[in-house]
């Protein structure tokens, strides 16, 4: 497990093409929001959450695409199931890499974003880098399990997203109510809090279990 | 336990209800050195894709090494090499084979990598991506790959593709070393004459079939012996026609 995640970060030290992408693209979109709305409606925690978790929905879709075509070239994923390794590892492996290179990229995107819509620190924003990391989890888990699926399929960069966007909605609605509840003040957001763990439990579990019998033509 | 390297029974593979191979039983040896010939689409990839763990079955029962082919430690034991490379090409041939052994829990990975890359001639692009590689050293290198975990058994799908008469030498040094430590190869060829040097046993594959097979080995260098390559071309006409 630990040889993939070396290997993947080890392609990124090299190529540089995942990260550098991935913070432009989200970048972009936070400051075309910046733009086209006014600074009274930047300041509504709705539109703020809404944002943070917009730019990271496209920004992930690009770095699971991308990590997608890394294995396809030269049929590195063949490769991959080749090795004495269970499948399950390879997965966790995978998982953990786009973990990590989106929580680098919203390391930096996050307090950008917050910058630019100009919110004032409250105590109950320390506890965003949590959601952020939970809503990552769900997101890579899922996003790593369907990039398994469509690297298979001949139209594989159109049907991942068309796959993975409507099975991430109940993520993203949890992750932009348990973020605009931060953003407000609130401490403890309740309910969303909780589908956000259960999502990420679920996908972690359910990719981690099924993903043998997904790579095996 | 049984004690063959390959014990294939009634094997079955279908692509979206096209079935690719049907009825496969055969039995490999270890110290075999088998040879599988037939024209394009009759099946030889598909059939050493199965044997090398990627495809599954569709009907039939695959033993390799007295194990289920689905088990984890099966693979630990075949070196496959595959019209595609499965190299990194943004690493280079030192990263993509250090990738790979600590895949395999290979011993001595640095040791094993150098000597690896020298016999493959590469010892002087190990630090250059395998991008910038030509065909023919990108072939050689993933031969490299293919025995860097010392495999039992070599699945070898047209090997000689795009290498060089000395990349060609190397392969036929690695070949007969495989014969002489009593590995098992498996190889898929459009060339008997050259693979009849090599090999102890010939197989025909047509449409999906076994159109002929040369008698089992029940010990090494016990079985029947290959036809001369005018025969072999008789034979192969009959078989595919």
């Amino acid at each position: 497990m630990w040889a993939i995640l070396w290997k993947d970060i080890l392609l990124e030290l090299r190529t540089k093409e995942r990260v550098s992408a991935l913070f432009v693209l989200a970048l972009l979109i936070i400051l075309v929001f910046v733009f086209a709305l006014t600074p009274e409606q930047l300041k509504q925690p709705a539109f703020g959450s809404a944002l943070l978790w917009v730019a990271l929905v496209f920004a992930g879709m690009l770095s699971i695409q991308r990590a997608l075509i890394l294995e396809q070239e030269r049929n590195c994923f063949a490769g991959l199931l080749l090795c004495p390794i269970d499948p399950g590892q390879v997965f966790f492996a995978k998982f953990l890499s786009n973990v990590f290179f989106l929580t680098v990229v919203e390391a930096v995107v996050a307090p950008l974003t917050l910058a630019l819509l100009g919110l004032s620190f409250s105590v109950s924003l320390l506890g965003l880098p949590l959601v952020l990391l939970l809503g990552i989890i769900g997101f890579s888990a899922l996003g790593t399990l369907c990039a398994a699926i469509a690297v298979r399929t001949r139209a594989r960069e159109i049907i991942l997203p068309l796959m993975l966007l409507p099975l991430l909605v109940p993520l993203f609605i949890a992750a932009v109510h348990v973020t605009g509840a931060l953003l407000v003040g609130e401490v403890w957001t309740g309910t969303w809090f909780r589908v956000l763990v259960a999502f990420d439990v679920i996908f972690v579990v359910t990719g981690w279990l099924t993903f043998g019998f997904v790579v095996q033509e | 336990m049984s004690t063959w390297v390959v014990e294939a029974q009634n094997l079955h593979k279908t692509f979206a209800w096209t079935p690719v191979l049907n009825d496969i039983s055969c039995r490999i040896a270890p110290a075999e050195a088998v040879g599988i010939f037939g024209l394009n689409g009759a099946g030889k990839t598909t059939l050493l894709r199965l044997l090398a763990t990627l495809l599954k079955p569709t009907a039939g029962r695959l033993t390799l090494f007295g194990l289920d082919s689905s088990e984890l430690a099966v693979r630990r034991k075949i070196g496959f090499l595959g019209h595609e490379s499965y190299l990194y090409p943004d690493l280079t041939p030192e990263e993509n084979l250090t990738f790979y052994g600590k895949a395999y829990q290979v011993p001595d990975l640095k040791d094993r990598i150098a000597q690896q890359l020298e016999y493959v001639g590469l010892q002087d692009w190990r630090t250059m991506p395998v991008r910038y590689f030509s065909r023919g050293m990108e072939q050689r290198l993933s031969l490299a790959r293919a025995l860097l975990h010392g495999p039992d058994l070599l699945l070898l799908d047209e090997p000689d593709t795009g290498l060089d008469p000395r990349a060609l030498s190397t392969l036929h040094a690695t070949l007969a070393q495989a014969k002489d430590r009593k590995k098992t190869v498996m190889l898929t060829s459009h060339d008997f004459a050259r693979s009849r040097e090599l090999c102890t046993r010939a197989l025909i594959l047509h449409r999906g079939r076994i159109a002929w097979q040369s008698e089992e080995a029940l010990r090494p260098g016990s079985g029947q012996a290959l036809p001369s390559p005018q025969e072999f071309v008789e034979l192969y006409t009959a078989c595919t026609r």
